[in-house]
């Protein structure tokens, strides 16, 4: 059934179509929809969930990872600065190899105090070892809740799906809603790695000196890596059975590019409109949107990106000190090029709700193939005021 | 694709209105996008929403800057120039005012009308009179002005978002299509 539905209506009838059995959330702009209806959903019995309130996010995944260690499938859902406060427990969740998945819904880091979208707060969750994909749709969100448990249950490892705080959460536009049916055939319980079980007692993540804790994370990090793998058998499932497919990387006009610009989330949309634009009067550019973020898909990020002469990295999160986060993951990629070795550079917009307008993907078009690299910067700045 | 940018101030129901819009080109087939521009939003509070539209599924993601339509909720915004700015040269807006459209002298460059959907929405209880709600009472005069929907659909649209007064807001939609006002078009300006 297609339905006009916000991002944020999306990820909780994903949320529900997934039997989801506790939820834990703590409400924050532009999040706050996505626990509002599912709590209504458990409280009209449209869910059959545990909705345990809490008085913070840290409490939320403190709460996750509790329920998670029993077996059961677990949800919650953030934003921002209550992404931040969950750090400490992050790492916890991925090191109890615990199969949460959240939705964040991305917002910028204060201060100075903002509720718009850009990618700083996710990103800086990078080395946490949850598996992050960005989305570019509401129907694209809605599936890749989906997705997530899918890969996350194969793994043992979290997931975080995240949508464009506003430009996805607050838009409404038309999805494809599954038939419970078909998302059961898709999500069929997975066994947990290792529940709790009253009758056969253990203790699970006790003091681990020395001599093993490296191969715990050893595991953890293999896990996260063989993730890249079930991601694209879990999407060729899902495309068999919903008929929409999801690479981990999107190519799109690459093959004879000479310019590729690199973007993820909902400013890749308006990537592929200005490069359908400029296919039109003949230049070749194109576009790699990354949707898979961790695992980072290395092969597929050079393959794409190799025969270029320049690619264009658009980040919506500065790494104060250094230089944009995506940036640096595509440059290192392309380190490992057994081919070509394209001129990249760094492009960062849309911090704290700057709408990114197809001027500016121009201007970085413009720039990369006019200026040659001692004219650019290390981060050069889209629509900045002078 | 065809973009549709409605002023109003926080309480009119602007983004509601984009919301029944939406759902009224969805139900005719079309590909849509309706969102609120998100600013700090208080009750009087200048408020924007935008619809996007087209035959096939929309990529653009930004705000609307150059809108085919400007709807204008607030009679005290249609002096302002934000409101029409970026309309196409050719564009249509609409104003919710008590006025006949050839009054609306500083858009005289663009297709006007307007409909008193103040008027219309308290008729049928909407609102009270110092804050009307006026998203249903100028859906009615868009649909005739635009020709892009039908009252039907936007009928469709009100009974399935609407669960408050649905009666009330499908009567003052179609009073409001009977009671638009369109300015007889210059025989220099081009005509759509």
């Amino acid at each position: 059934m297609k339905a006009l539905i916000t991002g944020n209506e999306a990820v909780s009838i994903a949320v529900k179509l997934a039997r989801v059995e506790v939820i834990a959330t703590y409400p924050i702009t532009p999040q706050t929809n996505i626990s509002e209806k599912l709590s209504l959903y458990c409280s009209r019995g449209e869910m059959d969930a545990d909705f345990i309130k809490v008085e913070s996010e840290h409490s939320a995944m403190a709460t996750l990872v509790g329920a998670a260690s029993t077996g059961v499938r677990t949800f919650t859902a953030t934003s921002s600065q209550g992404l931040a406060l969950m750090h400490e427990l992050l790492h916890w969740a991925s090191g109890a190899r615990l199969p949460i998945v959240m939705a964040n819904v991305n917002r910028a880091l204060g201060a100075p105090w903002n509720i718009w979208c850009d990618h700083s707060d996710s990103l800086s969750q990078r080395d946490t070892g949850w598996l992050q994909f960005y989305c570019e749709s509401c129907q694209e969100v809605l599936d890749t809740v989906l997705i997530a448990f899918r890969v996350a249950e194969t793994v043992s490892t979290p997931a975080m799906v995240m949508l464009d705080g506003f430009i996805l959460s607050h838009t409404a536009e038309p999805v494809d809603i599954p038939e419970q049916e078909m998302v059961d055939k898709f999500l069929p319980r997975q066994k947990p790695l290792a529940p709790i079980d009253p009758k056969d007692p253990h203790t699970l993540h006790a003091v681990t000196g020395p001599d093993y804790f490296m191969e715990f994370k050893e595991k953890q990090y293999e896990a996260a890596r063989r993730a890249e793998q079930a991601a694209r058998e879990v999407s060729v499932e899902f495309a068999k059975i919903f008929g929409r497919n999801y690479p981990l990387t999107e190519g799109f006009m690459c093959d004879d590019a000479e310019t590729v610009i690199v973007a993820a989330g909902t400013s890749a949309g308006t990537c592929r409109y200005v490069v359908r634009k400029l296919r039109e009067q003949g230049r070749k550019v194109g576009l790699m949107r990354v949707r898979t973020f961790r695992p980072f898909p290395f092969e597929e990020v050079n393959s794409l990106l190799a025969a270029a002469k320049r690619v264009a990295v658009l980040d919506q999160a500065v790494s104060p000190g250094s230089e944009g986060v995506l940036f640096q993951e595509v440059k290192a990629s392309l380190y490992e090029s057994a081919g070509g070795r394209p001129a990249v550079y760094g492009f960062v917009s849309g911090l704290g709700g700057r709408d990114i307008v197809p001027e500016y993907i121009e201007e970085m078009i413009e720039k990369v193939e006019n200026s040659g690299k001692e004219k650019l910067d290390r981060v050069n700045w889209l629509g900045l005021k002078k | 694709m065809v973009e549709v940018r409605i002023h109003g101030r926080g309480g009119q129901g602007a983004v509601a209105a984009a919301h029944v819009l939406a759902l009224s080109l969805f139900r005719e087939g079309k590909w849509v996008q309706a969102f609120p521009h998100f600013g700090v939003e208080r009750r009087g509070a200048p408020v924007a929403a935008f619809v996007r539209f087209d035959t096939q599924p929309i990529e653009l993601r930004c705000h609307i800057y150059t809108p085919d339509y400007v709807i204008i909720l607030d009679p005290t915004l249609s002096g302002s120039p934000v409101a029409v700015e970026g309309l196409k040269p050719n564009g249509g807006v609409l104003v919710n005012s008590p006025g006949q459209p050839e009054e609306l002298d500083q858009l005289k460059s663009f297709r006007r009308a307007t409909v008193n959907a103040s008027s219309i929405a308290l008729k049928y209880g909407l609102g009270t009179p110092a804050s009307p709600i006026v998203n249903t009472a100028i859906l009615g005069a868009f649909a005739r002005f635009s020709e892009m929907v039908s009252c039907e659909s936007v009928t469709e649209s009100i009974k399935e978002l609407i669960k408050r007064k649905t009666e009330q807001n499908i009567a003052a939609l179609r009073d409001s299509y009977e009671s638009l006002r369109v300015a007889s078009v210059n025989e220099t300006e081009t005509l759509r």
